[in-house]
């Protein structure tokens, strides 16, 4: 039950979707999804855990390397379902909150 | 920690119910949805016109920095209610989702919270399933945005 939330709160981020997204067509080494990010690499490789750890990405050692593979079956999985909408509606409604806050007098 | 914002959208069903509770008082809630300058805040997009009254329309645009219309939208709105209720209709230009109903109501909560309750009516079961799934579509879509800006920054 938890692990699905996970899952939704692993696309939720942008940087983790552009890792997706760039994983997804071919397979990669850690510091090849890296090199495309301004972000700091512990920060990627925390991406890289979470997302595996969801099982949307998997681990593949090939010789001294180990290589990021997406999991298509999970993706789909996630496409398929209800919570990305309803986080783009959150997202949404988050913002109207943020901005109309700024008008309450008190 | 229970969720603010809840959808509720049955199998096989041609509408949904969208579900949010705001940390905002009613006449401030109804105002993000009237005042054409914080609609644009919100949708990102120019209102380009807005008549809150019934029988009249709503038009929105969005334009890229070389003028092209990426996003238009808009309808005609049935019902109007101050702080209470809007019903309208909602057309994308230029996308297959085809027209929906929006029924809006607004409740206050209390003196400092209030809430939203979406009812989307869409033209047929498929057609709600395609539109919840963009959501997620949309996302992709974002972040490839994001990684075309990063390979260009390369170059």
């Amino acid at each position: 039950m938890n692990l699905r939330r996970d899952v939704f709160q692993a696309i939720a981020d942008p940087t983790r979707r552009a890792i997706l997204l760039l994983v997804a067509s071919q397979a990669m080494t850690a510091g090849a999804i890296a090199s495309n990010f301004d972000t700091a690499r512990p920060t990627v490789s925390k991406h890289l855990a979470i997302l595996t750890e969801c099982e949307l990405l998997n681990q593949e050692q090939n010789g001294r390397e180990i290589y990021y593979h997406i999991n298509a079956s999970k993706m789909k999985e996630v496409a398929d379902f209800i919570e990305p909408f309803r986080k783009m509606w959150d997202d949404r409604f988050n913002k109207i909150e943020a901005i109309m806050k700024k008008f309450k007098t008190k | 920690m229970e969720q603010k914002t809840k959808i509720a959208a049955e199998e096989g069903k041609q509408e949904l119910v969208i579900t949010r509770e705001f940390e905002l008082p009613l006449d401030l809630l109804f105002r993000a949805y009237i005042e054409p300058e914080i609609v644009e805040e919100w949708m990102t997009s120019k209102v380009v016109k807005l008549e809150n009254r019934k029988g009249g329309s709503y038009q929105l645009e969005k334009k890229d920095d070389k003028g092209n219309v990426v996003f238009a939208a808009g309808g005609v709105i049935h019902e109007f209610i101050p702080e209470k209720k809007i019903t309208r209709t909602f057309e994308m230009a230029n996308a297959p989702a085809g027209v929906q109903l929006e029924i809006y109501q607004f409740e206050r909560v209390t003196d400092d919270t209030s809430k939203l309750r979406m009812h989307v009516i869409y033209e047929s079961a498929a057609q709600r399933d395609q539109v919840m799934q963009w959501g997620f579509k949309q996302g992709i879509n974002m972040a490839h945005d994001r990684i075309e800006k990063f390979v260009s920054k390369l170059k």
